[in-house]
């Protein structure tokens, strides 16, 4: 079973690596880009045939060392 | 007065952190990360460098590794702990110490000599120095931005447990003497019992006037009583 993983700054922690991103790419000529936050993505396999029980696993890899809960939030999304 | 450096791979200020403990007196051993039990010992430090070249995020993983188990029972014990730089991202990683350490806010990693100012002497660190005293020590990361939520600042403005903050030569903490955009200046913080103390700035680095200055040498003694 296969998720993807996204682990984002949480909202009030400031991006500067976004913020970076986001003035070259303004500097590119997109002058309608608003916002940007950099994150980390990652693609979890696993040998599991209960969706709940690798959703679970997952959250868990998450929680454990994929995100730094003071920092960041995440989202789990399975995939094919 | 027993001491052990913990080895990751990726540490690189293991050996000037032994060179410091060495001079001081302090009887020293290095422990790699894989062992499962540390030799007996009143202060564990936690040196600087890259573990793991900061894969994920600096301390993250090193955070996780078999030693850092028995540090954690050792703390909680009341063993004294030093983190250092990385030592202070692993400490902040485990949960020894709360807050985080973000990218600095210029996104360049510093490598130069700050001021700090010992806001706390009352403890086991840094019982040989003045309060208010300014030390210059140096600093070298790219991830030194303190960061904690609200309450847990209080919390540390309360107990005194912030032990360094950033300041000019003159002890004025601000802005312009903020290297790094840590939150407050914070350079360095203990846990509520003050036996930890994560800090980024590297005193072992400042032991001999030879090769920079001796700031960092009452720390070590400190630690000696």
């Amino acid at each position: 079973m296969k998720f993807s993983v996204t682990v984002i700054l949480k909202k009030d922690v400031l991006d500067p690596q976004g913020k970076v991103v986001q003035n070259t790419l303004k500097d590119l000529g997109f002058l309608n880009l608003k916002n940007i936050r950099q994150g980390k993505f990652f693609e979890i396999e696993l040998n599991e045939n209960d969706e709940q029980k690798a959703k679970n696993a997952v959250k868990q890899m998450c929680e454990k060392l994929l995100a730094n809960l003071i920092i960041e939030d995440f989202k789990i999304s399975k995939t094919k | 007065m027993k001491s052990s450096v913990i080895v990751f791979p990726g540490s690189n200020c293991d050996r000037d952190i032994a060179v410091a403990l060495e001079k001081m007196q302090f009887k020293n051993q290095m422990v790699w990360h894989k062992e499962t039990e540390l030799p007996k010992s009143d202060l564990i430090i936690i040196p600087g460098g890259f573990s793991y070249g900061d894969y994920l995020r600096s301390g993250a993983i090193a955070g996780k590794s078999s030693i850092i188990n028995e540090v954690i029972k050792a703390a909680n014990s009341g063993c004294l702990i030093l983190g250092i730089c990385n030592g202070f991202q692993i400490l902040t990683e485990t949960g020894l110490l709360k807050g985080t350490l973000l990218r600095n806010k210029n996104l360049r990693f510093i490598n130069k000599d700050v001021n700090i100012k010992v806001l706390n002497n009352e403890t086991k660190f840094t019982s040989k120095y003045k309060k208010n005293q300014i030390l210059r020590i140096n600093i070298a990361h790219n991830e030194g931005n303190y960061f904690t939520n609200a309450k847990h600042l209080d919390e540390m403005r309360e107990k005194n447990l912030i032990a360094f903050k950033y300041c000019d030569e003159k002890g004025n903490i601000n802005t312009q003497s903020n290297p790094n955009g840590a939150l407050n200046n914070i350079a360095g913080i203990y846990n509520s019992k003050k036996n930890i103390l994560g800090m980024m700035p590297h005193p072992e680095r400042m032991i001999d006037k030879l090769v920079s200055n001796d700031d960092g040498i009452n720390l070590f003694s400190s630690l000696l009583k």
